[in-house]
Protein backbone atom coordinates (compact mmCIF):
# COMPACT_ATOMS: atom_id res chain seq x y z
CA UNK A 1 0.00 0.00 0.00
CA UNK A 2 1.20 3.46 -0.79
CA UNK A 3 0.58 6.25 1.70
CA UNK A 4 1.63 8.88 -0.79
CA UNK A 5 -0.85 11.74 -0.56
CA UNK A 6 0.64 13.67 -3.45
CA UNK A 7 -1.67 11.89 -5.85
CA UNK A 8 -5.03 10.58 -4.68
CA UNK A 9 -5.16 8.02 -7.42
CA UNK A 10 -1.98 6.49 -6.01
CA UNK A 11 -3.46 5.87 -2.57
CA UNK A 12 -4.40 2.25 -2.91
CA UNK A 13 -5.02 1.28 0.69
CA UNK A 14 -8.30 0.12 2.11
CA UNK A 15 -11.09 2.60 2.76
CA UNK A 16 -13.93 1.63 5.07
CA UNK A 17 -17.11 3.71 5.28
CA UNK A 18 -19.33 3.06 8.30
CA UNK A 19 -22.85 4.25 7.53
CA UNK A 20 -24.44 3.19 4.25
CA UNK A 21 -26.95 5.94 3.70
CA UNK A 22 -26.85 9.15 1.64
CA UNK A 23 -23.50 10.45 2.91
CA UNK A 24 -21.77 7.06 2.78
CA UNK A 25 -22.93 6.36 -0.76
CA UNK A 26 -22.04 9.80 -2.08
CA UNK A 27 -18.58 9.55 -0.49
CA UNK A 28 -18.00 6.16 -2.09
CA UNK A 29 -18.93 7.55 -5.50
CA UNK A 30 -16.70 10.59 -5.01
CA UNK A 31 -13.73 8.42 -4.02
CA UNK A 32 -14.03 6.41 -7.23
CA UNK A 33 -14.70 9.52 -9.31
CA UNK A 34 -11.43 10.94 -8.03
CA UNK A 35 -9.46 7.91 -9.06
CA UNK A 36 -9.33 5.84 -5.89
CA UNK A 37 -8.50 2.28 -6.98
CA UNK A 38 -8.10 0.53 -3.64
CA UNK A 39 -10.45 -1.69 -1.68
CA UNK A 40 -13.66 -0.01 -0.57
CA UNK A 41 -16.07 -1.35 2.05
CA UNK A 42 -19.43 0.08 3.10
CA UNK A 43 -20.96 -1.01 6.39
CA UNK A 44 -24.60 -0.37 7.26
CA UNK A 45 -26.80 -1.61 10.08
CA UNK A 46 -29.99 -1.62 8.02
CA UNK A 47 -30.54 -4.57 5.65
CA UNK A 48 -31.35 -2.27 2.74
CA UNK A 49 -29.46 -0.45 0.02
CA UNK A 50 -29.02 3.29 0.64
CA UNK A 51 -32.43 4.95 0.42
CA UNK A 52 -33.66 8.51 0.62
CA UNK A 53 -35.42 9.55 3.81
CA UNK A 54 -37.33 12.73 2.88
CA UNK A 55 -40.17 10.89 1.09
CA UNK A 56 -40.78 8.68 4.13
CA UNK A 57 -42.73 11.46 5.86
CA UNK A 58 -44.39 12.60 2.63
CA UNK A 59 -45.12 10.53 -0.50
CA UNK A 60 -44.46 7.17 1.17
CA UNK A 61 -46.88 7.96 4.01
CA UNK A 62 -49.50 9.30 1.66
CA UNK A 63 -49.45 5.95 -0.13
CA UNK A 64 -48.12 7.22 -3.45
CA UNK A 65 -44.56 5.87 -3.34
CA UNK A 66 -43.75 2.26 -2.29
CA UNK A 67 -40.84 2.13 0.16
CA UNK A 68 -38.83 0.03 -2.26
CA UNK A 69 -38.96 2.99 -4.65
CA UNK A 70 -36.92 5.19 -2.30
CA UNK A 71 -33.55 3.58 -3.05
CA UNK A 72 -31.00 6.16 -4.07
CA UNK A 73 -29.53 5.96 -7.54
CA UNK A 74 -25.89 4.98 -7.71
CA UNK A 75 -24.39 7.70 -9.85
CA UNK A 76 -21.48 5.54 -10.96
CA UNK A 77 -19.89 2.16 -10.34
CA UNK A 78 -18.19 2.03 -6.96
CA UNK A 79 -16.92 -1.56 -6.94
CA UNK A 80 -17.48 -1.82 -3.21
CA UNK A 81 -17.88 -4.61 -0.72
CA UNK A 82 -21.20 -4.07 1.08
CA UNK A 83 -21.66 -5.30 4.62
CA UNK A 84 -25.34 -4.57 5.24
CA UNK A 85 -27.60 -5.55 8.10
CA UNK A 86 -24.72 -5.54 10.55
CA UNK A 87 -23.92 -2.67 12.91
CA UNK A 88 -20.45 -1.42 13.75
CA UNK A 89 -20.00 -1.75 17.50
CA UNK A 90 -16.51 -0.42 18.06
CA UNK A 91 -13.49 1.32 16.62
CA UNK A 92 -9.94 0.36 17.58
CA UNK A 93 -7.76 3.31 16.65
CA UNK A 94 -4.47 1.61 17.53
CA UNK A 95 -5.11 -1.37 15.29
CA UNK A 96 -7.12 0.57 12.68
CA UNK A 97 -9.99 -1.90 12.94
CA UNK A 98 -13.77 -1.52 12.93
CA UNK A 99 -15.54 -4.08 15.11
CA UNK A 100 -18.90 -5.45 13.97
CA UNK A 101 -21.87 -6.80 15.95
CA UNK A 102 -21.32 -10.28 14.51
CA UNK A 103 -17.74 -10.37 15.80
CA UNK A 104 -16.01 -9.60 12.54
CA UNK A 105 -13.10 -7.16 12.61
CA UNK A 106 -12.67 -5.02 9.52
CA UNK A 107 -9.25 -3.44 9.05
CA UNK A 108 -8.86 -0.12 7.28
CA UNK A 109 -6.21 2.37 6.22
CA UNK A 110 -8.62 5.27 6.11
CA UNK A 111 -12.05 5.40 7.72
CA UNK A 112 -15.07 7.56 7.01
CA UNK A 113 -17.75 7.80 9.69
CA UNK A 114 -21.23 8.51 8.29
CA UNK A 115 -23.46 6.80 10.86
CA UNK A 116 -25.96 9.66 10.95
CA UNK A 117 -28.83 9.81 13.40
CA UNK A 118 -31.84 7.83 14.48
CA UNK A 119 -35.25 8.91 15.72
CA UNK A 120 -35.28 10.06 19.33
CA UNK A 121 -37.55 7.54 21.05
CA UNK A 122 -40.31 8.34 23.49
CA UNK A 123 -38.51 8.45 26.87
CA UNK A 124 -40.63 5.68 28.44
CA UNK A 125 -39.52 2.46 26.75
CA UNK A 126 -42.60 0.47 27.79
CA UNK A 127 -44.92 3.13 26.37
CA UNK A 128 -42.82 3.36 23.20
CA UNK A 129 -43.19 -0.41 22.79
CA UNK A 130 -47.01 -0.24 22.67
CA UNK A 131 -48.58 -1.28 19.39
CA UNK A 132 -49.64 1.85 17.60
CA UNK A 133 -46.69 4.00 18.72
CA UNK A 134 -44.37 4.86 15.84
CA UNK A 135 -41.21 6.71 14.99
CA UNK A 136 -40.56 7.89 11.47
CA UNK A 137 -36.96 7.67 10.38
CA UNK A 138 -36.26 4.36 8.65
CA UNK A 139 -37.68 2.54 5.67
CA UNK A 140 -39.30 0.04 8.07
CA UNK A 141 -40.87 2.93 10.03
CA UNK A 142 -42.27 4.38 6.83
CA UNK A 143 -43.77 1.07 5.74
CA UNK A 144 -45.38 0.37 9.12
CA UNK A 145 -46.90 3.81 9.52
CA UNK A 146 -48.11 3.86 5.94
CA UNK A 147 -49.94 0.57 6.49
CA UNK A 148 -51.58 1.87 9.65
CA UNK A 149 -52.66 5.19 8.11
CA UNK A 150 -54.22 3.21 5.25
CA UNK A 151 -56.58 1.58 7.78
CA UNK A 152 -58.08 5.05 8.42
CA UNK A 153 -57.59 5.37 12.18
CA UNK A 154 -60.07 7.73 13.81
CA UNK A 155 -57.39 10.04 15.11
CA UNK A 156 -53.61 10.26 14.96
CA UNK A 157 -51.56 11.93 17.67
CA UNK A 158 -48.30 13.51 16.54
CA UNK A 159 -45.88 14.29 19.36
CA UNK A 160 -43.64 17.16 18.35
CA UNK A 161 -44.26 19.82 15.67
CA UNK A 162 -40.83 20.06 14.10
CA UNK A 163 -40.46 19.51 10.37
CA UNK A 164 -41.02 15.75 10.49
CA UNK A 165 -44.00 15.91 12.85
CA UNK A 166 -45.57 18.70 10.82
CA UNK A 167 -45.10 16.78 7.58
CA UNK A 168 -46.74 13.71 9.11
CA UNK A 169 -49.65 15.85 10.33
CA UNK A 170 -49.96 17.32 6.85
CA UNK A 171 -50.19 13.89 5.22
CA UNK A 172 -52.79 12.82 7.79
CA UNK A 173 -54.97 15.78 6.84
CA UNK A 174 -54.52 14.98 3.14
CA UNK A 175 -55.72 11.46 3.88
CA UNK A 176 -58.74 12.91 5.64
CA UNK A 177 -57.61 11.75 9.08
CA UNK A 178 -58.17 13.68 12.28
CA UNK A 179 -54.85 14.66 13.77
CA UNK A 180 -53.84 16.17 17.07
CA UNK A 181 -50.36 17.66 17.35
CA UNK A 182 -48.83 18.20 20.78
CA UNK A 183 -45.95 20.68 20.77
CA UNK A 184 -44.23 21.64 23.97
CA UNK A 185 -43.02 25.02 22.69
CA UNK A 186 -45.18 27.98 21.70
CA UNK A 187 -45.36 27.18 17.98
CA UNK A 188 -44.63 24.54 15.35
CA UNK A 189 -41.27 24.72 13.54
CA UNK A 190 -40.15 27.29 16.11
CA UNK A 191 -36.99 25.36 16.90
CA UNK A 192 -35.76 25.68 13.32
CA UNK A 193 -37.43 28.87 12.07
CA UNK A 194 -38.03 30.91 15.22
CA UNK A 195 -41.17 32.03 17.00
CA UNK A 196 -42.48 34.51 14.42
CA UNK A 197 -42.41 32.05 11.54
CA UNK A 198 -43.73 29.44 13.94
CA UNK A 199 -46.84 31.52 14.59
CA UNK A 200 -47.44 31.70 10.84
CA UNK A 201 -47.02 27.92 10.59
CA UNK A 202 -49.50 27.46 13.46
CA UNK A 203 -52.09 29.47 11.56
CA UNK A 204 -51.61 27.42 8.40
CA UNK A 205 -51.83 24.14 10.31
CA UNK A 206 -55.06 25.11 12.05
CA UNK A 207 -56.52 26.35 8.78
CA UNK A 208 -55.91 22.82 7.47
CA UNK A 209 -57.87 21.32 10.31
CA UNK A 210 -55.06 20.24 12.62
CA UNK A 211 -55.94 20.12 16.30
CA UNK A 212 -52.69 21.89 17.18
CA UNK A 213 -51.89 22.20 20.86
CA UNK A 214 -48.87 24.33 21.67
CA UNK A 215 -47.27 24.60 25.09
CA UNK A 216 -48.67 21.14 25.66
CA UNK A 217 -46.75 17.98 26.46
CA UNK A 218 -47.83 14.37 26.46
CA UNK A 219 -47.76 13.03 30.00
CA UNK A 220 -48.38 9.36 29.26
CA UNK A 221 -49.27 6.90 26.55
CA UNK A 222 -51.65 4.30 27.92
CA UNK A 223 -52.10 0.81 26.54
CA UNK A 224 -54.98 -1.63 26.72
CA UNK A 225 -54.78 -5.23 27.97
CA UNK A 226 -53.40 -6.33 24.60
CA UNK A 227 -50.55 -3.87 24.68
CA UNK A 228 -52.13 -1.58 22.12
CA UNK A 229 -52.14 2.18 22.53
CA UNK A 230 -55.61 3.25 23.61
CA UNK A 231 -55.38 6.62 25.32
CA UNK A 232 -53.04 9.55 25.82
CA UNK A 233 -52.85 12.01 28.68
CA UNK A 234 -51.95 15.60 27.80
CA UNK A 235 -50.63 18.32 30.05
CA UNK A 236 -53.63 20.53 29.24
CA UNK A 237 -55.73 18.03 31.17
CA UNK A 238 -57.23 16.37 28.14
CA UNK A 239 -57.36 12.62 27.72
CA UNK A 240 -57.67 11.47 24.10
CA UNK A 241 -58.75 8.10 22.78
CA UNK A 242 -56.15 7.39 20.11
CA UNK A 243 -54.78 4.17 18.70
CA UNK A 244 -51.97 5.69 16.65
CA UNK A 245 -49.25 8.03 17.91
CA UNK A 246 -46.20 9.24 15.98
CA UNK A 247 -43.21 10.26 18.07
CA UNK A 248 -41.43 13.08 16.23
CA UNK A 249 -39.03 14.41 18.84
CA UNK A 250 -36.02 14.94 16.64
CA UNK A 251 -32.95 12.80 16.23
CA UNK A 252 -30.23 11.18 18.29
CA UNK A 253 -26.74 10.86 16.82
CA UNK A 254 -25.43 7.36 16.27
CA UNK A 255 -22.21 7.72 18.26
CA UNK A 256 -22.50 4.95 20.86
CA UNK A 257 -20.19 2.62 18.91
CA UNK A 258 -17.47 5.29 19.18
CA UNK A 259 -17.81 6.24 22.85
CA UNK A 260 -14.73 4.31 23.95
CA UNK A 261 -12.79 4.78 20.73
CA UNK A 262 -10.72 7.75 21.85
CA UNK A 263 -12.33 10.09 19.32
CA UNK A 264 -13.87 13.40 20.37
CA UNK A 265 -17.41 12.08 20.64
CA UNK A 266 -20.45 13.27 22.53
CA UNK A 267 -24.21 13.12 22.16
CA UNK A 268 -23.83 16.14 19.88
CA UNK A 269 -21.79 14.18 17.35
CA UNK A 270 -18.24 13.37 16.29
CA UNK A 271 -16.05 16.46 16.21
CA UNK A 272 -13.89 17.03 13.17
CA UNK A 273 -11.99 19.89 11.55
CA UNK A 274 -12.96 21.89 8.50
CA UNK A 275 -11.45 19.23 6.25
CA UNK A 276 -13.65 16.52 7.86
CA UNK A 277 -10.72 14.90 9.75
CA UNK A 278 -11.81 13.63 13.17
CA UNK A 279 -10.42 15.04 16.39
CA UNK A 280 -9.30 12.63 19.04
CA UNK A 281 -10.34 13.15 22.65
CA UNK A 282 -7.30 15.40 23.15
CA UNK A 283 -8.30 17.65 20.30
CA UNK A 284 -5.59 16.32 17.99
CA UNK A 285 -6.55 15.94 14.36
CA UNK A 286 -6.30 12.40 13.00
CA UNK A 287 -5.19 12.12 9.38
CA UNK A 288 -6.86 8.79 8.66
CA UNK A 289 -10.28 9.15 10.28
CA UNK A 290 -12.92 11.29 8.56
CA UNK A 291 -16.50 12.26 9.43
CA UNK A 292 -19.41 13.48 7.29
CA UNK A 293 -23.16 13.98 7.36
CA UNK A 294 -25.59 14.26 10.27
CA UNK A 295 -23.17 12.77 12.79
CA UNK A 296 -20.37 15.30 12.12
CA UNK A 297 -19.68 18.50 14.07
CA UNK A 298 -17.21 20.87 12.56
CA UNK A 299 -16.11 24.49 13.02
CA UNK A 300 -17.97 26.66 10.51
CA UNK A 301 -16.24 29.96 9.68
CA UNK A 302 -19.60 31.62 8.97
CA UNK A 303 -20.72 30.99 12.52
CA UNK A 304 -17.70 32.13 14.53
CA UNK A 305 -16.02 28.78 14.13
CA UNK A 306 -18.54 27.16 16.44
CA UNK A 307 -18.84 23.42 16.07
CA UNK A 308 -21.88 23.04 13.90
CA UNK A 309 -23.92 19.92 13.23
CA UNK A 310 -26.74 20.08 10.72
CA UNK A 311 -29.15 17.36 9.74
CA UNK A 312 -29.71 18.54 6.21
CA UNK A 313 -29.86 16.42 3.06
CA UNK A 314 -27.63 18.85 1.17
CA UNK A 315 -24.99 18.84 3.89
CA UNK A 316 -24.77 15.05 3.84
CA UNK A 317 -24.01 15.21 0.12
CA UNK A 318 -21.52 18.09 0.23
CA UNK A 319 -19.65 17.00 3.32
CA UNK A 320 -19.34 13.47 1.95
CA UNK A 321 -17.80 14.84 -1.24
CA UNK A 322 -15.44 17.09 0.72
CA UNK A 323 -14.40 14.21 2.96
CA UNK A 324 -13.76 11.96 -0.04
CA UNK A 325 -11.59 14.61 -1.67
CA UNK A 326 -9.63 15.18 1.53
CA UNK A 327 -9.15 11.45 2.08
CA UNK A 328 -7.19 11.26 -1.16
CA UNK A 329 -5.48 14.61 -1.62
CA UNK A 330 -2.18 16.00 -0.46
CA UNK A 331 -2.25 18.26 2.64
CA UNK A 332 -1.86 21.36 0.47
CA UNK A 333 -4.93 20.43 -1.55
CA UNK A 334 -7.36 19.95 1.30
CA UNK A 335 -10.67 21.67 0.77
CA UNK A 336 -12.61 23.24 3.63
CA UNK A 337 -16.21 22.22 4.11
CA UNK A 338 -18.00 25.52 4.60
CA UNK A 339 -21.35 25.43 2.86
CA UNK A 340 -24.23 27.75 3.50
CA UNK A 341 -26.79 25.47 5.15
CA UNK A 342 -29.95 24.99 3.10
CA UNK A 343 -33.04 22.91 3.62
CA UNK A 344 -36.62 22.51 2.46
CA UNK A 345 -39.90 21.14 3.71
CA UNK A 346 -43.24 20.50 2.04
CA UNK A 347 -46.31 20.65 4.24
CA UNK A 348 -49.86 21.97 4.32
CA UNK A 349 -49.67 23.14 0.75
CA UNK A 350 -46.49 25.10 1.45
CA UNK A 351 -43.00 24.78 0.08
CA UNK A 352 -40.65 26.13 2.74
CA UNK A 353 -37.01 26.72 1.88
CA UNK A 354 -34.30 28.18 4.06
CA UNK A 355 -30.75 29.31 3.37
CA UNK A 356 -28.47 29.95 6.32
CA UNK A 357 -29.25 29.31 9.95
CA UNK A 358 -32.40 31.03 11.23
CA UNK A 359 -31.59 29.94 14.77
CA UNK A 360 -28.63 32.31 15.15
CA UNK A 361 -30.80 35.34 14.30
CA UNK A 362 -32.56 37.62 16.74
CA UNK A 363 -34.65 39.54 14.22
CA UNK A 364 -36.84 38.52 11.32
CA UNK A 365 -38.69 40.64 8.76
CA UNK A 366 -40.83 39.81 5.78
CA UNK A 367 -38.97 41.36 2.85
CA UNK A 368 -41.12 40.27 -0.08
CA UNK A 369 -44.63 38.99 -0.66
CA UNK A 370 -47.34 38.65 1.89
CA UNK A 371 -48.02 36.28 4.73
CA UNK A 372 -51.76 36.52 4.05
CA UNK A 373 -51.26 35.32 0.50
CA UNK A 374 -48.99 32.57 1.79
CA UNK A 375 -46.12 33.64 -0.44
CA UNK A 376 -43.32 35.50 1.17
CA UNK A 377 -39.62 35.81 1.82
CA UNK A 378 -38.40 36.42 5.35
CA UNK A 379 -34.89 37.60 6.14
CA UNK A 380 -33.25 36.68 9.42
CA UNK A 381 -30.58 38.86 10.95
CA UNK A 382 -28.80 39.93 14.07
CA UNK A 383 -28.71 43.32 15.72
CA UNK A 384 -24.94 43.15 15.95
CA UNK A 385 -24.59 42.32 12.29
CA UNK A 386 -23.61 45.82 11.17
CA UNK A 387 -19.96 44.92 11.42
CA UNK A 388 -20.36 41.58 9.73
CA UNK A 389 -22.96 41.83 7.01
CA UNK A 390 -22.83 38.12 6.27
CA UNK A 391 -24.49 37.53 9.57
CA UNK A 392 -27.79 38.38 8.02
CA UNK A 393 -27.51 35.66 5.43
CA UNK A 394 -30.53 33.58 6.33
CA UNK A 395 -33.45 33.84 4.00
CA UNK A 396 -36.54 31.71 4.30
CA UNK A 397 -38.96 31.44 1.45
CA UNK A 398 -42.52 30.27 1.86
CA UNK A 399 -44.42 29.66 -1.27
CA UNK A 400 -48.03 28.79 -1.28
CA UNK A 401 -48.96 25.80 -3.33
CA UNK A 402 -52.60 26.81 -3.53
CA UNK A 403 -52.99 30.46 -4.36
CA UNK B 1 -33.65 2.78 -13.33
CA UNK B 2 -33.26 5.06 -10.35
CA UNK B 3 -33.18 8.82 -9.98
CA UNK B 4 -33.00 11.48 -7.28
CA UNK B 5 -33.85 15.17 -7.37
CA UNK B 6 -31.96 17.76 -5.36
CA UNK B 7 -34.93 19.63 -3.89
CA UNK B 8 -32.66 22.41 -2.65
CA UNK B 9 -31.98 23.21 -6.29
CA UNK B 10 -35.50 22.53 -7.59
CA UNK B 11 -37.38 25.75 -8.30
CA UNK B 12 -40.57 24.07 -9.49
CA UNK B 13 -40.23 25.10 -13.13
CA UNK B 14 -42.16 21.94 -13.90
CA UNK B 15 -40.33 21.02 -17.11
CA UNK B 16 -39.89 17.47 -15.82
CA UNK B 17 -43.63 17.15 -15.29
CA UNK B 18 -44.23 17.89 -18.97
CA UNK B 19 -41.43 15.56 -20.10
CA UNK B 20 -42.32 12.60 -17.88
CA UNK B 21 -45.77 13.11 -16.38
CA UNK B 22 -46.07 9.69 -14.78
CA UNK B 23 -42.75 10.08 -12.94
CA UNK B 24 -42.86 13.70 -11.79
CA UNK B 25 -45.81 15.65 -10.45
CA UNK B 26 -46.33 18.92 -8.71
CA UNK B 27 -48.27 18.74 -5.52
CA UNK B 28 -50.12 21.99 -5.97
CA UNK B 29 -47.98 24.53 -7.78
CA UNK B 30 -44.61 24.27 -6.15
CA UNK B 31 -43.98 21.00 -4.41
CA UNK B 32 -42.26 18.42 -6.59
CA UNK B 33 -43.02 14.76 -5.99
CA UNK B 34 -41.43 12.00 -8.03
CA UNK B 35 -40.87 8.28 -8.35
CA UNK B 36 -37.25 7.34 -7.55
CA UNK B 37 -37.56 4.09 -9.49
CA UNK B 38 -39.12 4.69 -12.92
CA UNK B 39 -39.68 1.72 -15.16
CA UNK B 40 -36.80 1.22 -17.60
CA UNK B 41 -39.26 1.61 -20.45
CA UNK B 42 -39.57 5.28 -19.49
CA UNK B 43 -35.84 5.97 -19.62
CA UNK B 44 -36.08 8.21 -22.66
CA UNK B 45 -38.71 10.38 -20.97
CA UNK B 46 -36.67 10.60 -17.78
CA UNK B 47 -33.50 11.51 -19.69
CA UNK B 48 -35.45 14.25 -21.46
CA UNK B 49 -36.76 15.53 -18.14
CA UNK B 50 -33.26 15.66 -16.67
CA UNK B 51 -31.94 17.48 -19.73
CA UNK B 52 -34.83 19.96 -19.65
CA UNK B 53 -34.44 20.88 -15.98
CA UNK B 54 -33.29 24.52 -15.92
CA UNK B 55 -31.38 24.02 -12.65
CA UNK B 56 -30.14 20.50 -13.45
CA UNK B 57 -31.58 19.12 -10.23
CA UNK B 58 -32.32 15.61 -11.55
CA UNK B 59 -29.64 12.96 -11.17
CA UNK B 60 -29.90 9.62 -12.92
CA UNK B 61 -28.22 6.45 -11.71
CA UNK B 62 -25.40 5.50 -14.10
CA UNK B 63 -24.12 2.36 -12.44
CA UNK B 64 -24.58 -1.12 -13.82
CA UNK B 65 -23.81 -2.69 -10.45
CA UNK B 66 -26.68 -4.64 -8.86
CA UNK B 67 -28.37 -3.21 -5.77
CA UNK B 68 -26.69 -4.46 -2.64
CA UNK B 69 -29.42 -6.41 -0.92
CA UNK B 70 -29.53 -8.41 2.25
CA UNK B 71 -33.26 -8.78 2.47
CA UNK B 72 -36.17 -7.71 0.39
CA UNK B 73 -38.13 -4.86 1.86
CA UNK B 74 -41.61 -6.06 2.61
CA UNK B 75 -43.57 -7.34 -0.28
CA UNK B 76 -44.29 -3.95 -1.76
CA UNK B 77 -42.46 -4.16 -5.06
CA UNK B 78 -40.75 -7.38 -5.98
CA UNK B 79 -39.48 -6.07 -9.30
CA UNK B 80 -37.13 -3.58 -7.68
CA UNK B 81 -35.52 -6.29 -5.58
CA UNK B 82 -33.18 -6.66 -8.49
CA UNK B 83 -31.89 -3.62 -10.28
CA UNK B 84 -31.70 -3.90 -14.01
CA UNK B 85 -28.60 -2.83 -15.84
CA UNK B 86 -28.55 0.69 -17.21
Amino acid sequence: MSMDRQDGARFDGRVVIVGASLAGLRAAEALRAQGFKGQLTLIGDEPYPPYDRPPLSKTVLSGWLPVSHTYLPQLQDINAEWLLGVAATGLNLQEHVVELADGRRIPFDRLLITTGTRARPWPDAAQMALDGVFSIRTLDDGQRLREVLATKPERVLVIGAGFTGSEVASVCRELGLNVTVAERSAAPLAGALGGAAGMVAARFQRAHGVDLRCNVTVLALEGDANGHLSRVHLSDGDVLDVKVAVVALGAVRNVEWLLSSGLAVSARGVACDGSCRAFDANGIVLDDIFVAGDVARWPHPLYDGQLLAVEHWGNAVEQAEAAAHNMLCSPAERKPHRPLPTFWSNQFGLNIKAVGLPTVADQVVVTQGSVERKRFVAAYGRKDAWWRPWRSTCRARWASIHR
Amino acid sequence: MRIVVDLNKCQSYGQCVYAAPTIFRLHGEESLEYDYAPDDALREQVERAAAACPVQAIQIGRSSEPLPMVKRPHEADPETGKESAS
